[in-house]
């Protein structure tokens, strides 16, 4: 939307520290404040600033919206997914402690692929919002 | 609405503590006479964004990190981005309205005293006799590093014991996306599938 340098340096260095620190707020969330849908929003909240700073044509070139829908029922299937494999083992649904010979490992495996899930979901969706409503012309 | 909530004061941190809130909270309530008094949309749409920031620094004071971040990830960030572009689509001043002013001001200020009356049967801050933190959260608080093996028992609950909860929660968002594709998308949506 803007041809202006300094926004354009400053945003270039901004968005992988935003990414890196939803990355690690998604895969440390175990040990520290955070979980799939704190990424989800930071993580998108960066892609956000991509295309404000860049323009929304240029952002969709980087990750277009057919890809973004796709993401958004991909993170609720991963969801959904682990709860089945749980369920086909034996255990009731989304009960994790299924997933691996040592239950405590499973539910270890079970909250890092749910919140997996959950960040995928949140992301895709978050960016959909921002591409359909910044894509709107005045009518 | 400069009252910071009910806490036992014990020691001095907590005496700066409760001041930190008082004083978060005084910047908050007087961002929201500003964004009632202000008639400029893009500058009601920044105080948003600034109400939205206290309320994260709010929560971080009161020691609830997950809800910080996400308040100031969605509150000061992606919604104040969805209003500025709603706003491109609409006028850029509030039309004054002069209809039946002192009925609406007796109607918020009503609705205002009842939720004041409805705090004061509200457990005090972190209170441990509260019920809420009677019922389930003990035997959470007791098993779970047995159960689940992870330090941030957040995460354990919001995951594992209330998973089932978490998953409706991500249907919730994956809806309200559909719906924003399918009520606004529609010559977007033909491109799209083209892509894709």
């Amino acid at each position: 939307m803007t041809r202006q340098p300094v926004l354009h340096v400053t945003a270039k260095f901004l968005i992988p520290l935003i990414m890196l620190f939803a990355l690690y707020v998604q895969f440390h969330g175990e040990y520290s404040p955070g979980g799939g849908f704190q990424a989800g929003v930071i993580f998108g909240a960066g892609l956000i600033l991509y295309g404000l700073v860049f323009g929304v044509e240029q952002a969709q070139r980087v990750l277009p919206l057919g890809v973004l829908r796709v993401l958004a029922a991909l993170g609720v299937l991963l969801y959904g997914g682990v709860g089945m494999v749980s369920l086909l083992a034996g255990q009731e649904f989304l009960d994790y402690g299924a997933l691996s010979a040592d239950p405590v490992a499973g539910q270890h495996l079970g909250i890092l692929l749910v919140e997996l899930g959950v960040g995928i979901t949140v992301t895709a969706v978050m960016v959909i919002i921002f591409y359909v409503f910044a894509g709107r012309e005045k009518t | 609405m400069a009252t910071a909530p009910r806490k036992t004061v014990s020691t001095g941190g907590a005496v700066v503590e409760h001041l930190i809130v008082v004083v978060l909270l005084a910047l908050l309530a007087s961002t929201a006479v500003a964004v009632i008094r202000l008639t400029n949309l893009f500058a009601v749409v920044m105080l948003f964004g600034i109400y939205s920031l206290l309320s994260a620094s709010v929560f971080l004071v009161m020691n609830a990190g997950d809800v910080a971040f996400t308040e100031a990830a969605v509150g000061a960030g992606i919604a104040t981005v969805l209003m500025l572009s709603t706003m491109a689509l609409c006028a850029p001043r509030e039309m004054p309205s002069r209809r039946n002013k002192p009925l609406r001001l007796l109607l918020v200020a009503l609705t205002g005293a009842v939720l004041v009356w409805g705090t004061m049967d509200l457990p005090g801050f972190g209170d441990p006799s509260a019920p809420a933190n009677q019922h389930v959260a003990p035997r959470y608080i007791q098993e779970s590093p047995r159960e689940i093996g992870i330090p941030n028992m957040v995460s354990s609950i919001l995951a594992s014991y209330r998973g089932f909860d978490t998953f409706g929660e991500v249907t919730v968002i994956f809806t309200a996306g559909l719906g924003v594709l399918m009520l606004l998308a529609g010559r977007r949506r033909k491109k799209g599938g083209e892509e894709s």
